[in-house]
């Protein structure tokens, strides 16, 4: 049986910035968006589940995020996860991708074994896709990046297909391995009914009443939670302190004005935009 | 200020990739001023046939180590090759470009090498940063495009950014500077060969926006995937390259190759063509740079008019046919 551990984010959702997510200069208002599981970690996540299925398999999906960000632990328990684990501290605030991926990475060595590490390949709101390879490095394990299909897999090796942009490279690897996982890979699957009522009441310790502890308990219903101290984490190499970069100014993007011509739709107009276009550009193909 | 750059090449064609040029101009503009080398390292199977045309950019010497066993992107090996040049080299600035290969390697390298590391540049330059001296400002979109962020690596070394190709121009000039290249001596382990290619199979490119001048592009506005023939059409008659909204091609729309944006590619034609495109600001990040954009969109208010030239406001699939009808006469 493989242990298979998936990292997952919550983002803000970015790519539907619409309605009164627009300030009125035009820039976003980003508390306004709403914070969605990473679409492609639900793809690490699907693939994990098509693992287990199959073969067999733990599959423990990791976050580490703000006490809110446990809604996607729950959302993994839905669909199919058998164990999640939240990673929260004040420390870890304002980290870069390498105070991050040092969390992670020491998260899924006290973890212990496992055999493979999934992730979407980028998130959403910074899209910067070195998350993955910098836990593997910490790791010390093979990855394989872009992975866009799950072809093989045994106790033994797995058989991906890789994005390789100009290519598609068909690779076999033995395990530990990283992948990173593209939206290509598969469709993600709905949660499970019977799952969403078994863990329907599922959450922090802090959120639960205190008479309800011993039968939340008992159900498997209390979000693990792990601190910087619980996971006897380095504090310098976490959050601000162990992050190299820094952002020394935020711009916030607006529309900028520019000399427009506007056509009618009219069919004579639309010769004339077309006549314009003909003249300017076609030609120099 | 010395800048390496990591040098990489089309595996199909054997020729340099186009973003390891345009960063060794971006390079030479940013180290040459204050006296610095420009140094490239690449490692592979084989050096790129036209590696000498890097010079004619602004490189100072090419450190290379070559080895059959690296026919393939092996991560694990190409991480331990790239870092002792780098650690040998000790350079301020380390570059890559925002490849499916660079962003496979960079991280592990910039993991290993504990500094800081920007992806997805789209400005870079150098300035004073408080009482550290001249350092490198990278400047990036983040958040799906909504702001542009200025990142900075005050403490560390190598300062490392990747750019994505096309965001860089190349210049019109070039530089006869000596071809300089050096093998670089690695006590190559077989441990780091992990993971077998089975198998590689060439996608068959579809969609060249490098070359192409005009682009008509296809949003969510088109309706359906019948719809999106207008488009297709429309950029055969004026000889351009068919692109797509995110939104499009999420409907289904046409293929995840045309899209052009902040996920995309970013594109630069003489002239783009948005229909029932609304100008997200993840749509714009890879098109806002086109010389004219010509927006068709029934939403007077749609944010495309906001960075268009020339604009319709209208249904594209009553406006697009007439507009193949007056170009078929034009012709």
């Amino acid at each position: 049986m493989k242990k298979i551990v998936v990292l997952a984010k919550q983002v803000p959702d970015t790519t539907n910035v619409v309605g009164n997510a627009m300030k009125e200069d035009g820039t976003v208002n980003r508390a306004a968006l709403p914070a969605i599981y990473n679409p492609e970690d639900l793809n690490a996540l699907e693939m994990a589940l098509t693992i287990k299925d199959k073969i067999g398999a733990e599959v423990v999906v990791i976050t580490m995020g703000p006490p809110k960000a446990a809604e996607i632990l729950k959302h993994s328990l839905y669909m199919g996860a058998d164990r999640v684990l939240l990673i929260t501290d004040r420390k870890f605030a304002a980290a870069d991708t390498l105070a991050t991926s040092y969390v992670l990475a020491e998260t899924i060595k006290s973890i212990r074994d496992v055999d493979i590490v999934l992730a979407g390949r980028q998130a959403i709101d910074g899209d910067t896709a070195q998350v993955g390879p910098q836990v593997a490095e910490k790791i010390g394990c093979n990855q394989v990046t872009y992975v866009s299909n799950l072809k093989e897999f045994t106790e033994d090796y797995l058989i991906v297909e890789r994005d390789g942009e100009v290519q598609t490279e068909v690779i076999k690897t033995t395990y530990p391995v990283l992948l990173t996982v593209t939206a290509e890979a598969n469709t993600p699957r709905y949660p499970n009914c019977r799952r969403m009522l078994q863990y329907f009441r599922a959450g922090l310790k802090d959120n639960i009443r205190e008479k309800e502890l011993i039968e939340a308990e008992q159900n498997g219903w209390i979000i693990p939670v792990a601190s910087m101290a619980d996971l006897n984490l380095v504090e310098n190499r976490c959050g601000l302190k162990g992050s190299p970069t820094r952002v020394h100014k935020i711009k916030s993007i607006t529309l900028k004005g520019g000399d427009l011509k506007m056509y009618g739709a009219a069919a004579t107009d639309i010769k004339q935009l077309v006549r314009d276009i003909m003249h300017d550009y076609v030609g120099v193909n | 200020m010395k800048t390496v750059i990591f040098i990489e090449k089309n595996p199909v064609s054997n020729q340099l990739r186009n973003v390891s040029l345009e960063l060794t101009h971006k390079a030479y503009t940013l180290s040459n001023p204050l006296g610095g080398e420009v140094v490239g390292i690449f490692t592979g199977e084989s050096i790129p046939e036209n590696s000498d045309e890097l010079f004619q950019f602004g490189m100072t010497r090419l450190v290379y180590f070559t080895d059959e066993r690296l026919r393939h992107l092996h991560s694990v090996a190409y991480k331990h090759i790239l870092e002792q040049m780098i650690r040998s080299e000790k350079p301020d600035i380390v570059l890559f470009g925002a490849t499916h290969t660079g962003r496979d390697v960079a991280p592990l390298i910039a993991s290993s090498l504990k500094t800081g590391m920007t992806a997805d540049c789209t400005q870079l330059y150098i300035d004073e940063y408080k009482d550290k001296g001249k350092i490198l400002y990278q400047i990036r979109p983040a958040f799906g495009g909504n702001i542009l962020a200025t990142i900075v690596t005050p403490d560390h070394r190598p300062m490392m950014a990747t750019v994505r190709e096309g965001v860089m121009l190349l210049p019109d000039t070039r530089l006869n500077h000596p071809v300089k290249t050096e093998a670089f001596p690695i006590d190559f382990n077989d441990a780091w060969i992990q993971g077998e290619f089975l198998e590689i199979v060439p996608k068959v490119k579809k969609v060249d926006f490098n070359s192409a001048n005009i682009i008509v592009s296809g949003g969510a506005g088109v309706g359906s995937a019948e719809n999106f023939r207008l488009i297709r059409e429309l950029a055969r008659a004026l000889g351009g390259e068919v692109g797509a909204s995110r939104a499009a091609v999420d409907f289904g729309f046409v293929e995840k190759d045309h899209q052009v944006g902040q996920t995309g590619s970013v594109v630069r034609p003489k002239l783009y063509i948005a229909c029932g495109i609304s100008g997200q600001i993840q749509h714009r990040a890879g098109m806002e740079e086109s010389q004219k954009i010509i927006a068709i969109n029934k939403d007077p208010d749609a944010p495309i008019f906001g960075i268009a030239h020339m604009g319709i406001v209208g249904d594209l699939n009553e406006i697009i046919p007439v507009m193949l009808r007056y170009l078929k006469e034009e012709n």
